[in-house]
């Protein structure tokens, strides 16, 4: 499965961030967590069901400007497909008659 | 040798022995705390706060009944304070929509909902209790709330040829993960193996089946599912290794490896009332005993595997082998695993469909 630009992800129920003040940040879920490094961070906050996938990675292309912006878009596509598939985000699309196929 | 004491990642906090179900496998002890002896509401909150402190993520709120405590509201809240991921592992009963409601303001999580059986009949001789009913009504109320929802089947002998229906079950639930259990025999499992453990043929056709919906379900819903060590050919990473990453509180405050701890003689086990959780977790005589690879004897000692499975289980070299301190006799390298074999040949030596129905051993409701 590969996300849609269009479509907005927000973590799955029961799944949500550790609290700021403790270090590292994880992605908590039922019975497991993921350790988010800096980039992997970047794209959680922003999976919170009003970025579109389009939007975090041009926010993620500017954070990251020194690297290819063709390989961050992979990354990120490559990193929101493995939680979609640990059931970690649902994909919201709210127009999907407008929607470009 | 590996002698670095990592942080424990998770609390498995039983809050009580007191349970309105009878499970045949449950995993408490035989010997079940009452009432009287459960720790007060204030010594489970600062336990959550020092677990916090030490390191853990998540704590799952269990029993028993965790309903059963007046106070379970206030500890979810309490925990979800101390920055905790709270779960819930319950069978649902008795719970009303009120006091699920107040369950999630608090800061609920995840619910591990548990089921005997798609069939009520069925699910019934398991539990001791009919309650199939009262268990799907309360996953139509969790639906009104955005939580993690957990559908927990427990397999075996009696129930395994009717996974297709628990599958569906699970999948018309909603629930976000699906967990199949095979029993493991401890406590009360132990008791009642011999009715419980299932032929090689409907661990196979299980196995396929649960293989099948893991890839078809990918996605939508994450399903996970444990395998009957009996029939492995290496054993499970109990625990995750002892000491390693879970710490276990009884209803009456004593800190635990593991669900079954207690059944290994001689062990003394430190308690919450006494003890800062952080003291117990490095320094305690009981956690140290078989952390790391120093207690290993052959053939862990050399194993390769040795990293992976932790030399498996402690309280199932107990049970099996009589030492707790031996390789886990399911292990096919293990000096022991003839026990095994000889367990599962008779197993296997008349078909699963039972002649009659089984002299089962029912778990009672401590006062």
């Amino acid at each position: 499965m590969n996300p849609e630009m269009h479509a907005r992800p927000r973590l799955a129920a029961g799944c949500r961030l550790s609290e700021p003040n403790r270090d590292p940040r994880m992605l908590l879920m039922p019975e497991r967590a993921l350790r988010l490094n800096g980039p992997s961070l970047e794209i959680v906050l922003r999976c919170d069901g009003r970025h579109t996938v389009q939007q975090i990675i041009t926010e993620l292309q500017k954070i990251y400007s020194k690297a290819v912006p063709e390989r961050v878009e992979k990354d990120i596509l490559g990193y929101l497909t493995l939680l979609h598939d640990q059931c970690a985000l649902d994909f919201t699309i709210e127009d999907a008659a407008a929607a470009p196929k | 040798m590996t002698s670095t004491i990592l942080n424990p990642l998770a609390l498995i906090a039983e809050l009580t022995h007191r349970c309105p179900l009878h499970c045949v496998y449950c995993s408490n002890p035989l010997e079940l705390k009452s009432r009287r002896g459960e720790l007060s509401t204030e010594v489970w909150k600062r336990v959550l706060r020092e677990a916090a402190a030490a390191g853990v993520l998540q704590v799952d709120f269990t029993g028993g009944e965790p309903l059963a405590r007046p106070d379970l509201v206030e500890l979810v809240r309490a925990a979800r304070a101390a920055g905790l991921y709270v779960s819930l592992i319950t069978s649902g009963v008795p719970l009303d929509e009120r006091r699920l409601a107040e369950l999630v303001s608090a800061g609920l999580d995840h619910m591990q909902l548990s089921f005997q059986g798609a069939q009520e009949e069925a699910a019934a001789e398991i539990a001791g209790a009919r309650v199939l009913a009262e268990k799907l009504q309360v996953v139509k109320w969790v639906h009104a709330h955005r939580i993690g929802l957990t559908l927990n089947f427990v397999i075996h002998r009696q129930n395994l040829d009717r996974l297709e229906e628990m599958i569906a079950l699970g999948e018309e639930s909603g629930a976000g993960r699906l967990e199949f259990a095979h029993v493991q025999y401890y406590g009360w499992a132990f008791a009642n193996r011999e009715n419980l453990l299932p032929t090689r043929e409907q661990v196979d056709r299980s196995i396929a089946l649960l293989q099948q919906a893991e890839a078809r379900l990918r996605g939508k819903v994450r399903v996970e599912y444990v395998v009957p060590d009996y029939y492995a050919k290496y054993p499970k990473p109990c625990m995750g290794g002892w000491g390693r990453k879970l710490m276990l509180i009884t209803p009456a405050g004593d800190a635990l490896p593991c669900h079954a701890a207690q059944v290994i003689p001689g062990l003394r086990f430190p308690n919450v009332k006494d003890q800062p959780l952080r003291e117990i977790w490095t320094s305690s005589e009981v956690f140290r005993k078989f952390r790391g690879e120093e207690w290993m004897p052959e053939p862990c000692r050399s194993c390769d595997r040795r990293a992976q499975d932790f030399g498996g289980c402690r309280c199932q070299a107990f049970l099996l082998a009589g030492d707790a301190g031996v390789t886990d006799p399911v292990c096919t390298l293990s000096p022991h695993r003839a026990m095994v074999d000889e367990i599962i040949a008779a197993a296997n030596a008349a078909p699963a469909e039972a002649a009659a129905k089984p002299d089962w051993l029912y778990r009672p409701n401590p006062a």
